[in-house]
């Protein structure tokens, strides 16, 4: 089982979404998140004053798969998110020790989707 | 006595009204950070309840009341509202009670002290503000309104001119922020880590509330619905144009990009300037003094303060000060009697009046001024104006008030 955890734009989102579920993963969690990469921040002015390197909106999602899921779900996100340019974000594999359905206590694999 | 202008005065007191809570309340709660937002809202609010009684008890007196006999104040002959009843006074406003003319002036009591919130906004113990405001009030709107405005009242003989209140109001409270923000110090971080507004369209409400209360500040000061306050709404609506857009050019040019903080900030700098010349300058002129007003106030605003450092938190000396002093000159050059013939040629018309409003420009800022310097000092003295250092990291909404604006989780 593994952890996937995308970084993407929020205007990708809905296709992002879009691809998942096409791949037969439907199950997520997103969060409105604040970060800075290579595409550093953005200034703002407030009655002209400037406030340099502001961090930037993401949206992070949160998958939980197993092993056959990992590469489709890969394909969906890279394919639905990228548009070329920096900033389009990151995605961290990390391995998953378990998982419980808390309504029923299942346990592994079987609980994840 | 007529039932039109007590109606329009009446109807006008309602909307000055609505310039404190919410208008300035939301104007300035948008612009703090969201663990101030609180301390904002309730400062405003408690100033209504606060110097309303301080205004019917002594304040009203101390203002407007019978001079004392040296036009610095007035006497306490009309103290808890003696004398101050259903008939006109004609002094003052022959056509409508005497109290609607009190209640309508409790108004602008109320406001004033409220701007200065912008100055010291996010640092100030609650009731160390408590104090000082009913002390500033006492001490320094009273003897400023029955200078300018009081029958007797020293600059008022003199023919000093000030329709709304543009000195007594605006540079009046200004200048005492500046001294404030100085006297208190920066916020913690100040010019370090960015400062950002926290909601910006809380302050653009409010900013537009402002707008809307001030037809009734600037036209309801002609205390009668006549041609006079026709004149007043006019330019109050036409300086406060001008000032919204010039300011947005400037940003245009300064920065690329127009932004709708400024173009508020513009207009209410716009209404600044136009209070004390309403109801004596044509529409015409009322643009140029918008105009200008834009660009001195984005200079003190955006270039002065940054340079000298004093963190004046949300520019009420950089609006409200350098915006009132301003339009107290401007009464000085585009007054007209073809306008109001109880008012008076400025320069730009032939006349002389630039030079009662030079010294009324001078004097009233100085005097406000000195006189917050001591009261703050005093209140200080006794119980410590600033909070604690971490009261002031944690934020004034959890230490001030034991509330939060915003839950995270439901």
């Amino acid at each position: 089982m593994k952890y996937i955890i995308a970084i993407i734009q929020p205007h990708k989102l809905d296709e992002v979404m879009t691809a998942l579920e096409k791949a037969e993963i439907p199950l997520v969690t997103v969060s409105n998140v604040l970060g800075r990469g290579r595409q550093k921040g953005v200034t703002e002015v407030y009655r002209g004053t400037k406030e340099v390197g502001s961090l930037l909106k993401k949206v992070k999602l949160e998958i939980a798969v197993n092993e056959e899921f990992v590469a489709p779900a890969l394909e969906a996100i890279t394919g639905s998110a990228s548009t070329g340019e920096v900033g389009d974000g990151k995605i961290f594999i990390l391995d998953l020790q378990e998982v419980i359905r808390i309504s029923t206590g299942e346990r592994g694999g079987i609980a994840i989707g | 006595m007529n039932t039109g202008d007590t109606a329009w005065v009446l109807m006008s007191t309602v909307l000055v009204f609505a310039m404190t809570i919410p208008g300035l309340a939301f104007f300035y709660g948008g612009l703090v950070r969201r663990k101030n937002v609180l301390s904002i809202l309730m400062q405003c609010f408690i100033i209504m309840c606060v110097i309303s009684l301080q205004w019917v008890l002594f304040g009203y007196s101390l203002s407007f009341g019978p001079d004392t006999g040296q036009g610095i104040i007035g006497s306490l002959k009309w103290a808890g509202l003696n004398n101050v009843g259903g008939q006109p006074n004609g002094d003052y406003a022959a056509t409508i009670p005497h109290s609607v003319f009190m209640i309508f002036q409790c108004m602008f009591a109320v406001i004033t002290p409220a701007l200065m919130i912008g100055a010291f906004a996010e640092r100030m113990k609650f009731s160390a503000f408590l104090v000082f405001t009913i002390l500033w009030a006492t001490f320094v709107y009273d003897p400023l309104a029955h200078w300018v405005w009081g029958t007797g009242g020293w600059m008022r003989n003199l023919g000093g001119l000030d329709f709304a209140g543009g000195i007594v109001v605006h540079a009046s409270s200004g200048v005492s922020a500046l001294v404030l923000c100085v006297l208190l110090g920066k916020r913690l971080g100040y010019q370090k880590t960015p400062f950002r507004p926290h909601n910006l369209p809380f302050t653009v409400l409010g900013g537009a509330l402002l707008w809307f209360g001030w037809f009734g500040f600037n036209a309801g000061s002609a205390l009668a619905a006549n041609d006079l306050a026709a004149n007043a709404f006019i330019t109050t609506h036409i300086a406060t144009a001008a000032a919204g857009l010039t300011w947005a050019l400037i940003e245009w040019q300064q920065h690329g990009k127009p932004t709708i903080l400024g173009t508020v900030t513009g207009a209410v700098a716009g209404l600044v300037a136009i209070t004390p010349a309403c109801g004596f300058v044509n529409p015409m002129n009322a643009i140029f003094i918008g105009i200008i007003v834009a660009f001195i106030c984005y200079l003190a605003v955006a270039v002065i303060k940054a340079k000298l450092g004093y963190d004046d938190a949300l520019d009420a000396f950089g609006v409200h000060g350098v915006g009132g002093i301003w339009g107290t000159i401007a009464v000085g050059l585009f007054a007209e009697k073809a306008v109001n013939a109880a008012g008076a040629n400025g320069l730009f018309f032939g006349g002389a009046q630039l030079w009662p409003q030079l010294i009324m420009a001078v004097v009233a800022p100085l005097f406000a001024g000195v006189m917050t310097f001591i009261i703050y000092k005093l209140v200080d003295a006794v119980m410590c104006v600033r909070v604690k250092e971490k009261d002031e990291t944690i934020g004034l909404d959890l230490t001030q008030q034991s509330e939060a604006a915003y839950t995270v989780i439901e």
